[in-house]
């Protein structure tokens, strides 16, 4: 049923519409010729409500339209709309007539390039990043020697074959129990979840140390559940230690991250089992040797000591004589000590002595004496020698004094007449006045006599 | 998110490992160097122990009628390769 807006138009008789008749038939005539589009464009002003619908506009350069994804619908959706993602929406127009609004109701939405799984994995990768349930602190210790083991896989795969088979080759007994699950389809994320509850909400009954989750190889969709949040969430829970091994060697699954050990393939997580198991059985061997060794080289070492101290216990009358010629050894030694000792304190001595003898005071004193002696001749030879010529000098002089004395003078007739008055010697006439009383000294006796005449 | 504690074994076995370790330092006066010789003895048979205790076999839980998980023995079918469910 087609309608066009210059067909005649059923409305009142002056053929004006009411807006509410206008919106029905805009409508009726929108949603009539539009009810399946592909439209592609960029998401924004992304909200989602407490409702769950996703309410968005969708744009390009030019133009937008507003849309709405209904939570029926947007249950399906693998990745989370965000502002400035290009998607390729399906959808058909509806008209909202209360308020006379167009929008686009989504049906189906894919992101543009990136492939929706792509973008969904990039986007709880981010999320449970963020969340620190990759973080290597809460990963689980990994058992030394795992012994029971749970397998969340198919029970008909290839996975369980391959590592079964692998299982074998370990030195010890193993208990493998496997969890039956889908592992691809719709269902499967959903069963390998509650199967994890299930290994550990059972781990103490069935002692279980280790787990193991896994799938062969497949397409990004067949590995699918693995990037499920459901089964990430249920891989962080569980207590028991989990190695996550799907699929093939390159690609990283979400259960990789979260698990507490990635293995490349299931077959590699059952070797790592056995290379675990035979390198304990390797350090319990040699532990072993080594302990045993060591002990058996201790015991021969002591027995070998001990018979070394047997050889040396001997009879004691032997030791006896042994310690007789000790004895008179020891006793000769210390004589001939004795007499060295003796010998060399001798030599010392006479030695000593002779050296004493040189340092006599008498050797020493000698020499002074003989000194003294020389110079006592010398002095009194001198003293002598002074005297006789202070002698001589003293005779010549003597006879000198003889000829100067007056009274050898005065004894050949000759006087010497003095003044009374002062003693001085009369030497001219003019010396004395008349009158004057004069001293005459004569060789014998003297007189006093007056001047009566001068000439 | 509580870690699991070390289990007895590793534990038997560290001490093993360090009873080696003591002995070959060769310090030891004779009558202890017997007794860790002993005691090693004995670990290493306790390990041995632990690692043969599990029954080799292989199983699949199932839930019974009452719906109570049941292991039933499991045995691998034989099929193509790669097929998963």
């Amino acid at each position: 049923m087609t309608f066009s807006l210059l067909h005649p138009i059923p409305g009142d008789e002056t053929g004006v519409f009411s807006v509410s008749e206008l919106n029905s038939r805009i409508r009726s005539i929108l949603e009539g010729s539009l009810p399946f589009v592909w439209v592609k464009g960029e998401i924004s002003n992304f909200r989602i409500p407490a409702s769950g619908h996703h309410y968005f506009t969708l744009k390009d350069q030019q133009s937008q339209i507003r849309a709405v994804f209904f939570r029926a619908q947007n249950r399906r959706l693998r990745f989370v709309p965000e502002d400035g993602l290009q998607v390729v929406c399906q959808g058909r127009i509806t008209v909202y007539e209360p308020r006379g609004e167009y929008q686009l109701v989504v049906e189906i939405m894919e992101p543009e390039g990136l492939g929706a799984m792509q973008l969904a994995f990039e986007q709880l990768k981010k999320r449970l990043e963020a969340e620190g349930l990759f973080d290597s602190s809460r990963k689980r210790p990994l058992p030394v020697c795992p012994r029971r083991i749970a397998i969340v896989t198919s029970p008909t795969g290839a996975a369980i074959r391959d590592m079964l088979k692998m299982l074998q080759r370990s030195p010890y007994p193993l208990e493998v129990t496997v969890i039956p699950v889908r592992v691809q389809g719709k269902e499967a994320a959903g069963e390998i979840a509650s199967a994890l509850a299930v290994v550990d909400s059972l781990r103490e009954r069935f002692s279980w140390d280790l787990a193991v989750i896994g799938r062969g190889g497949g397409s990004i969709e067949d590995l699918w559940p693995f990037n499920e949040e459901v089964v990430a969430r249920a891989l962080a829970a569980c207590e028991v230690p989990i190695i996550s091994a799907v699929g093939h060697e390159i690609d990283f699954s979400i259960s990789d991250l979260v698990a507490d050990l990635r293995a490349p393939t299931p077959t590699a997580a059952a070797e790592w089992i056995v290379a675990r198991l035979e390198s304990v059985q390797r350090e319990l061997e040699r532990c072993r040797e080594q302990a045993t060794a060591r002990m058996k080289r201790r015991v021969e070492d002591c027995g070998h000591r001990l018979r070394l101290l047997q050889g040396g216990l001997k009879d004691p009358r032997r030791r006896l004589d042994d310690l007789r010629i000790t004895l008179d050894d020891r006793v000769e030694r210390l004589r001939l000590a004795w007499r060295r000792d003796l010998d060399r304190r001798r030599t010392l001595e006479d030695h000593l002595v002779g050296r004493l003898k040189l340092c006599h005071p008498n050797r020493r004193i000698e020499p002074f004496r003989e000194r003294i002696a020389q110079l006592r001749k010398e002095i009194s030879h001198r003293f002598l020698n002074r005297l006789s010529f202070l002698r001589h000098q003293l005779e010549g002089t003597a006879g000198k004094l003889e000829m100067l004395s007056p009274l050898a003078v005065l004894s050949r007739g000759y006087s010497i007449a003095y003044r009374l008055k002062d003693g001085r010697i009369i030497r001219r006439s003019s010396e004395v006045e008349l009158d004057d009383t004069v001293r005459v000294q004569l060789a014998e006796g003297a007189m006093e006599c007056r001047v009566t005449a001068r000439e | 998110m509580a870690r699991k504690k070390t289990d007895a074994f590793e534990e038997s076995l560290k001490k093993l490992q360090a009873i080696v370790e003591k002995m070959e330092r060769g310090d030891l006066p004779l009558e202890d160097a017997v007794e860790s010789y002993t005691e090693g003895m004995r670990l290493a048979q306790a390990c041995h122990q632990k690692l043969e205790e599990a029954e080799a076999r292989v199983r699949m839980l199932m839930k019974d009628t009452e719906g109570d998980w049941k292991p039933v023995p499991f045995e691998v079918t034989p099929g193509g390769t790669g097929e998963e469910d």
